[in-house]
C-alpha cells in the first residue's frame, strides 16, 4: 500500500513537468509576446513606457532568451509561488485566483459527494428492481441526464426561475456580500446560492454514475456466491448490501480518476452561464483578452486538480481492492 | 448496459438451455458456435441453415432489430441526417439574411385545419412599439392568419454544391391573401405593424429566422461530430492496433501517451487551443481546426479498446493458423483480426459522435469554437447566453432541444449497436 502511494507520488513531478510544458505552450500560442501586448494595452489607455522600462520587463520575463530559457524562468517563478501578473486585471495572479480557486474546489467537491450519494442508491435500486417501473424511470432519467449539456440545464433553470419567481439566479453571493470579508453570514449567503449550480452539475454526473453502478451490480447479482448466500437463508437486502454492492463499488471508485477532473473543468461552462466567481469564467475571459499568463496559470491549476483526482482514485482503489494492492 | 433488453426475456433463457451447464455459468468470453446462437432472431430455429450461413453483419442486424428504442433512434437519426444533407430544402428563409424590423418574433406554430378544411396557416405576428424601450414588440395575434404552403418556391439554395434548387418544404403562400379579422384590423390600426413572414421557431435578435438557422446548424454540428470522430477513429485504430499487435516498447510508449492525454483536463485545453486560432481565419479554416482540436484528445478511449481486442486475439488459434499458412501481417490484421471486432468499433464510434457534438456545442456556445457567420447549434445557443435574452425571447433556447434529441438518439443507437455487436451477453 505505502509502496503504491510512494510510486504514484514519484510519478507526480513527471506529470507536472509535462503539464507545465503544455501550459507554457498555451501561453506562447498567440502571436506576439507578453510585453508587446502590454505596451499595446498601455498605449490604448493613453500612457506609454520608455525603452529602458521595456527592456527591464523583457529581461524579467526572459523574453530576450530562447523559449527554453523563458520556460525555465516562468516555471522557476511558479515554483517560488509567484504566478506572475495579469495584464487584464493589473494584479498579481495569485491574489486574483485565491478565493475563486477555493470556490471552484468547493463547488466541485459538493457536486462530487452529492452525485455519489444519489447515484449509488439509484444504481442499486434499478439493478435490484430490474425491469420494473422504478428501473425504467431511472433509465430514462439517466439517458436524459447524459444527453443534456450542463449549460442547457443551467439556461433552463435560469429561465424557469425568472419566469416563475421573477428572480435572477446568477452569482454566488448577494450584492452586499460580494466584496465582504469572510464571516458566518457570508458563508450562509454563499450556501443559499451554491445549491443551484451544485444541483445542475450533479444531474449529469449522477446519471453517468448510476448507469455504471447499475451495470456493475447486475453483473455481480448473477454470480454463484449470491445464489449461495441466498440458499443459506440470508435476508435479501442484507445480502445485497454486504456482498455484491461492495464489489460493484470498485469499478465506480475507479471512475473518480476521470469524474473529479470532469466536474472541475465541466463546471466552467455552468459557471459562465450563471456568472459564478470561479476560475472557469476567468479562464474564458483571459483567453478572449489574450491575458496569457493568467490563462496559463489557470490551465496549470486545472491540470493539478486533474492529477489530484487521479491520485485520490488510485489510492482509494488500492485501499478498497486487495488485488490491486497486491499487484504492485 | 450489457444485459439483454426487456423485450425478449424468455429468449435468452431458452437458448441458454441448449448450452452445457459449464458454459451457461461461465463468464469467460469464448468463441464457439453455441455462443453465437444467442445472436439468433427470436423464434428462429438456431439449428436452421439460415442461421449457420448468416454472415456476421446479419446476426448483428437480427439482434439490433429487437432493440425497439434503438430502431426508433436510428429513424430519428436518418431524418436528422437528411436535414444535414439538404438544409436548404427544410429552411424557409435564407439563414444569413437579417432584418432589424423583424427581431424577436415569437414561435409561429403551423396549424393544418382552418374552419374544418385542410388549409395550413400560421397566426400572424403583430408588432407594437413599446413607448419606453422604443423596441417593436411582437405578439402572436389569432385574428391574423398567414396561409402557408408545402413544397413551395422560395430563395435558391445549393444541394451539396452540385446544383441549385428553389423548392422548400414549407413557406408562406404568396398567392393566397392574408386573412385579417376586420374588427381586429380596426383595433390594430395606427402604429401597429403586421408581419406576414413565417418564423416556425421565431426570429432572433437580428431578425434572422431561427428555424432556417437551425437547419443549417444541423449540417455543421453533425458534420463536425462525424469528421472529428472519423479522425479520432483512424488515430485510435492505428495507434491502438500498433500498441496491441506489436507490444513491447512501442506499446509502453503509446500507453503512457494515452495516460497523459487522458489525465489532461479536456475542456480547458480545448478552450485554450481554440483561443489560439487566429481570428483572421476563414470559416472553413476554423471549422477544420476545431475538428482537429476535438479529435486530438478523443482517440484514446478507442485506442485502448482496439488494443485490448488485439491482445486477446493475438493468441487465438485462427490468427496462429493464418500466420502458419504464410499470411503477411497486413492480411492477418485487416482480413482476419479487424472483421472480428469491427462491429464493436462501429458501436464505439456511434457512442463517440454525441460526445463530440456536445463538445463542439460547448466551445461555440462559449464563443471560442465556430464563430459567426458560421452557424452551428452552439453558435445558435450563444444568442441565449444571458438572462436578458432568455427573458425576452425564450424560444432562443429551442435549438438546445434538438441537441438533446440528437445526443439521446445517438446514445440509444450506440447502446443498441453495442448490445447487438457483443455475442457474449445473453
Amino acid at each position: 500500500m505505502t509502496q503504491l502511494i510512494v510510486k504514484r507520488l514519484l510519478l507526480l513531478p513527471v506529470l507536472l513537468f509535462i503539464f507545465s510544458v503544455f501550459s507554457f505552450i498555451i501561453i506562447q500560442a498567440p502571436p506576439g509576446d507578453f510585453v508587446t501586448s502590454y505596451i499595446a494595452e498601455l498605449a490604448s489607455s493613453g500612457s506609454s513606457m520608455d525603452q529602458a522600462q521595456i527592456d527591464a520587463l523583457r529581461s524579467t520575463y526572459g523574453l530576450d532568451q530562447p523559449l527554453t530559457g523563458q520556460y525555465l524562468k516562468w516555471i522557476g517563478r511558479i515554483l517560488r509561488g509567484d504566478l506572475g501578473v495579469s495584464l487584464d486585471w493589473q494584479k498579481p495572479i495569485g491574489e486574483l485566483i485565491g478565493e475563486r480557486l477555493g470556490l471552484t474546489v468547493m463547488l466541485g467537491l459538493l457536486t462530487f459527494f452529492l452525485s455519489w450519494a444519489l447515484a449509488v442508491p439509484i444504481g442499486i435500486i434499478s439493478a435490484v428492481k430490474k425491469y420494473t417501473l422504478v428501473d425504467y424511470f431511472f433509465t430514462i432519467f439517466n439517458y436524459i441526464g447524459i444527453a443534456t449539456p450542463t449549460f442547457m440545464v443551467a439556461l433552463i433553470a435560469m429561465w424557469l426561475a425568472f419566469s416563475w419567481f421573477g428572480v435572477s439566479v446568477t452569482g454566488l453571493f448577494s450584492s452586499e456580500y460580494v466584496d465582504a470579508p469572510w464571516s458566518l453570514a457570508r458563508f450562509g449567503d454563499l450556501m443559499t446560492h451554491m445549491w443551484l449550480p451544485v444541483l445542475i452539475l450533479t444531474l449529469s454526473g449522477t446519471a453517468r454514475l448510476a448507469r455504471i453502478m447499475r451495470a456493475n451490480l447486475l453483473d455481480e447479482l448473477n454470480k454463484p456466491y449470491v445464489e449461495m448466500a441466498r440458499a443459506k437463508g440470508m435476508s435479501e437486502w442484507h445480502l445485497i448490501i454486504k456482498y455484491p454492492v461492495r464489489l460493484a463499488l470498485n469499478p465506480l471508485v475507479s471512475t473518480i480518476g476521470w469524474y473529479l477532473p470532469l466536474i472541475f473543468s465541466g463546471s466552467l461552462v455552468v459557471a459562465t452561464v450563471l456568472n459564478l466567481p470561479t476560475i472557469g469564467p476567468m479562464l474564458l475571459r483571459s483567453l478572449t483578452n489574450q491575458d496569457m499568463f493568467l490563462a496559463g496559470a489557470i490551465v496549470l491549476i486545472y491540470c493539478l486538480l486533474a492529477i489530484i483526482g487521479t491520485l485520490v482514485s488510485d489510492i482509494l482503489l488500492a485501499w478498497l481492492d486487495p488485488r490491486i494492492r497486491m499487484e504492485s | 448496459m450489457t444485459e439483454q433488453k426487456p423485450s425478449d426475456p424468455s429468449f435468452g433463457r431458452q437458448v441458454m438451455g441448449n448450452l452445457t451447464e459449464a458454459s451457461a455459468v461461465s463468464y469467460q468470453p469464448m468463441v464457439s458456435m453455441d455462443e453465437d446462437a444467442s445472436l439468433a432472431p427470436p423464434g428462429a430455429d438456431v439449428h436452421s441453415e439460415d442461421f449457420y450461413l448468416a454472415p456476421n453483419w446479419k446476426l448483428v442486424w437480427w439482434r439490433f432489430k429487437k432493440h425497439r428504442l434503438a430502431v426508433i433512434s436510428s429513424v430519428i437519426m436518418i431524418i436528422i441526417a437528411i436535414v444535414a444533407i439538404v438544409p436548404g430544402f427544410f429552411s424557409t428563409q435564407d439563414p444569413h439574411v437579417t432584418d432589424a424590423l423583424q427581431s424577436f418574433i415569437p414561435v409561429q406554430m403551423i396549424h393544418f385545419i382552418d374552419d374544418g378544411a385542410i388549409r395550413p396557416f400560421v397566426y400572424g405576428a403583430v408588432g407594437q412599439r413599446n413607448p419606453t424601450t422604443l423596441r417593436v414588440e411582437w405578439q402572436i395575434d389569432e385574428n391574423v392568419k398567414v396561409p402557408v404552403k408545402f413544397f413551395t418556391r422560395g430563395y435558391p439554395y445549393e444541394i451539396l454544391g452540385l446544383f441549385t434548387l428553389d423548392i422548400h418544404l414549407v413557406g408562406v403562400d404568396e398567392t393566397a391573401p392574408v386573412e385579417v379579422d376586420p374588427a381586429a384590423k380596426e383595433a390594430s390600426a395606427g402604429p401597429n405593424r403586421v408581419s406576414t413572414s413565417l418564423h416556425i421557431l421565431g426570429s432572433d435578435r437580428l431578425g434572422r429566422d431561427q428555424w432556417s438557422r437551425l437547419m443549417y446548424g444541423t449540417r455543421v454540428s453533425l458534420s463536425i461530430g462525424l469528421v472529428a470522430v472519423a479522425i479520432s477513429t483512424v488515430l485510435g485504430i492505428v495507434l491502438g492496433g500498433i500498441s496491441g499487435y506489436f507490444g513491447g516498447t512501442i506499446d509502453m510508449v503509446i500507453q503512457r501517451l494515452i495516460e497523459i492525454l487522458q489525465s489532461l483536463p479536456a475542456i480547458p485545453i480545448w478552450l485554450a487551443l481554440s483561443a489560439a486560432l487566429p481570428r483572421t481565419w476563414s470559416v472553413e479554416q476554423t471549422y477544420f481546426a476545431i475538428t482537429i482540436i476535438l479529435a486530438l484528445l478523443a482517440w484514446t478511449t478507442l485506442a485502448r479498446e482496439v488494443r485490448s481486442r488485439f491482445i486477446t486475439l493475438r493468441e487465438e488459434d485462427f490468427v496462429v493458423a493464418a500466420k502458419l499458412s504464410g499470411c503477411g501481417q497486413p492480411r492477418i490484421i485487416f482480413r482476419h483480426m479487424v472483421p472480428t471486432f469491427s462491429s464493436h468499433i462501429i458501436a464505439a464510434v456511434t457512442l463517440a459522435i454525441p460526445v463530440m457534438i456536445i463538445n463542439e456545442t460547448f466551445l461555440s456556445f462559449l464563443g471560442l469554437g465556430l464563430r459567426p457567420p458560421a452557424i452551428s447549434w452552439g453558435v445558435l445557443l450563444q444568442e441565449a447566453q444571458n438572462l436578458q435574452s432568455i427573458a425576452l425571447a425564450p424560444w432562443l433556447l429551442l435549438p438546445g432541444l434538438l441537441v438533446i434529441v440528437t445526443v439521446l438518439a445517438l446514445n440509444i443507437l450506440g447502446d443498441g449497436l453495442r448490445d447487438a455487436a457483443d455475442p457474449y451477453t445473453s
